[in-house]
């Protein structure tokens, strides 16, 4: 789960780290109002949980209150990749001298978190780490003693900070890591960390991605989800348990598993047709979940075939044989479908199936030459 | 023959009272596992699945009673940190976790207690282990596996099962299966396992399974390349996943452009394994080596 960058820096400030004075607004004349406090020049900056705002135009810098508010107006009517600015932030602008990078996430490989930094902040990480792989600064931290000071230092020194900020930078790379911890998040960045004119560190911007799977101990921070960010059809498949990505293809899949339903999609391109989603249905399948799930697929109009493969192993297949019956009495399916079943009660599930209008297959492969056929068909 | 676990492995399933582990401890001695004892606090002294598995309140209890060497986790995500590092001081030698969903950082902070001890955890969010004809610690379904020669190590649960299901169609047994678990920290990996695989004598040819996400699938062409002297059929699920969207598990996601199916796959190409453009591929990829 994404926070926005409002939301960040304010766990950021509660952990040390200095932030720029400023507040969100989702009124122009809100925006104003916070110039007006402020004072001096301000920017506005769109709070959407997509990358490249600034390119889009998305921040701007206003140097009278009457700017910030007729800015906030053009900002907040945009939409920034598809999605629309509901709201901004309206922060103090600062005479920057350099523009540091410092992140911390997890090293997979490590099995650690890993602190990351660099003297080229201000710009996509990923591209200076591609370019110039040797500015970038990684040290690996252990989870159990937590970021050291010496190891702040440390990046500090090889980062070439001057030596005047090494305190406070070391007081930011730990309330950093601290925020990290805390949340349980799977990165938390700042970019840039600025050296302003008159030397101070302050970060700017913020960004922080929590961990799905450690929410539950963390009732307020799952709080600030934005729903309006994410495709309603998304959420609405989290509701069910259910995990969907919507592709621009046109059959659309129902699987078990996300592994096998990412080969699923694989072979629906490898027999020449293309998936309209991903989605994975996970362990168990009651009526009410294959019908959210095929009520889903359907939502989406470019959907011309249906390919439901389950493998049953915990998931039974007759159980979920009669999740389709069911779902299909509630929800009627104008495009064909193609099932294959096999594993954990797979001869009571197809039996059950035998009835309805159907189209059986046997292998992943047949199955996936079917749909693409069907598809085909229909689309013609 | 096999690797990791055998007809001689001694199982306490921890979580064994659960909806989920009841049933899977059920499957498990269907197949013929030794499940010698359950833990479940609360519950020491009590009989499971007609008085044939033994409770106990701590592994500690448990392990010193039976002898157990291997545990299979059930528990839900919140206290499956705490299971691990439980079995781990018990002293039990190969911890299987099944349950899925551990936050990532309490994963980080297990791993590093668990570099001091002498174990090794297959999981979290892991399918388990299964020895065709000997012994299944785990959930993937018996009956799709057959003994043979063909080591098989994946990353995912149910695709995992396809690929069995596929070899075993074909008239291709398997030695060990070893499900990794999809999780972005997790316990084994390729490396650890292939190296298993190498040195096991009846296991000839080596199947590998990953996904997009990370980067365990390039360290292990490495490896291949470096190491391996068996031959290695691989797939790599997601070549049609979009970057920055998350597929399922935490473990599935193109991140900053790395971890996709085509590097991987690239890499494993290069490190001189075959890689299956389709799971049903593998067996004809397989039959050709």
């Amino acid at each position: 789960m994404r926070l926005h960058e409002y939301q960040s820096k304010q766990i950021f400030a509660q952990n040390g780290i200095p932030i720029p004075r400023g507040r969100v607004a989702s009124t122009a004349a809100t925006a104003k109002e916070i110039a007006e406090e402020l004072g001096g020049r301000v920017v506005i900056k769109a709070q959407v949980l997509v990358g490249g705002r600034g390119k889009a135009g998305g921040i701007r810098l206003a140097r009278t209150p009457a700017e910030a508010e007729e800015l906030a107006t053009q900002i907040l009517g945009m939409q920034i990749k598809g999605l629309p600015v509901r709201r901004v932030l309206v922060d103090e602008a600062a005479a920057i001298t350099s523009e540091l990078y410092l992140a911390v996430t997890n090293d997979r490989s490590a099995r650690r978190p890993v602190m990351v930094a660099s003297a080229e902040g201000g710009v996509e990480i990923e591209q200076v780490a591609h370019d110039t792989p040797e500015k970038i600064v990684r040290v690996l931290v252990d989870p159990l003693l937590g970021l050291r000071e010496y190891q702040a230092r440390e990046i500090a020194s090889r980062i070439g900070v001057p030596r005047d900020h090494w305190k406070t930078f070391v007081q930011i790379a730990r309330g950093l890591y601290q925020a990290y911890a805390a949340c349980d998040a799977t990165l938390a960045e700042i970019n840039p960390l600025v050296i302003t004119d008159d030397q101070r560190l302050i970060a700017l911007d913020g960004k922080m991605v929590l961990d799905d799977n450690a929410l539950f101990r963390h009732q307020d921070l799952a709080e600030l989800r934005d729903i309006d960010e994410e495709a309603p059809e998304e959420v609405e498949a989290r509701k069910y348990g259910l995990s969907y990505v919507a592709m621009d293809g046109d059959i659309g899949c129902m699987v078990n598993g996300a592994g096998l339903a990412m080969a699923t999609m694989d072979i629906i391109k490898f027999s020449g047709g293309k998936p309209a989603n991903f989605l994975d249905i996970g362990g168990g399948a009651g009526s009410d979940k294959v019908a959210a799930a095929l009520r889903i697929i359907l939502s989406d109009p470019g959907v011309h075939a249906i390919l439901f493969n389950i493998f049953g192993g915990i998931t039974r297949c007759d159980e979920v044989a009669r999740g389709i019956l069911a779902a299909l009495e509630t929800v009627k399916s104008p495009v064909p479908m193609v099932v294959r079943l096999v594993g954990t009660n797979e001869a009571e599930g197809r039996r059950l199936l035998a009835g309805a209008k159907m189209v059986t297959a046997a292998t992943l492969g047949e199955a996936a030459r079917k749909a693409v056929e069907l598809a085909a068909h229909r689309a013609a | 023959m096999s690797i990791l676990v055998n007809k001689n492995t001694n199982v306490v399933v921890q979580g064994i009272t659960g909806h989920e582990g009841l049933f899977h401890t059920e499957q498990m001695l269907v197949y013929g596992t030794r499940i010698v004892a359950g833990v479940r606090p609360g519950k020491g002294g009590e009989w499971v699945i007609s008085g044939k598995v033994p409770i106990f309140d701590t592994m500690s209890s448990a392990v010193e009673a039976t002898g157990a060497d291997c545990s299979i986790i059930f528990v839900p995500a919140r206290a499956a940190p705490d299971a691990i590092l439980e079995a781990a001081d018990a002293g039990i030698a190969l911890v299987v976790c099944i349950t899925e969903g551990v936050p990532v950082q309490d994963m980080m902070r297990v791993g590093k207690y668990l570099e001091e001890k002498k174990v090794r955890l297959i999981g979290p969010n892991s399918p388990g282990l299964l020895t065709p004809g000997e012994c299944k610690v785990g959930i993937i379904p018996g009956h799709v596996a057959r003994p043979g020669n063909v080591g098989v190590v994946s990353r995912s649960g149910t695709l995992t099962y396809e690929v069995i299901h596929a070899l075993t169609q074909r008239g291709i047994g398997q030695s060990t299966c070893v499900g990794m678990g999809g999780d972005p920290v997790h316990g084994l990996g390729f490396l650890e396992t292939l190296e298993l695989f190498e040195e096991d004598p009846h296991t000839d040819k080596i199947v590998l399974i990953g996904e997009i996400g990370g980067n365990d699938e390039e360290r292990a062409a490495e490896f291949i390349a470096d190491r391996l002297t068996k031959p290695v059929v691989a797939f790599i699920a997601g070549q049609t996943a979009p970057p920055g969207k998350r597929m399922g598990h935490a473990g599935a996601i193109v991140e900053g452009g790395t971890g996709t199916a085509a590097e991987k796959i690239k890499a494993l190409e290069a490190a001189g394994a075959r890689v299956a453009r389709h799971p049903e591929e593998i067996a004809d990829l397989l039959a050709g080596l």
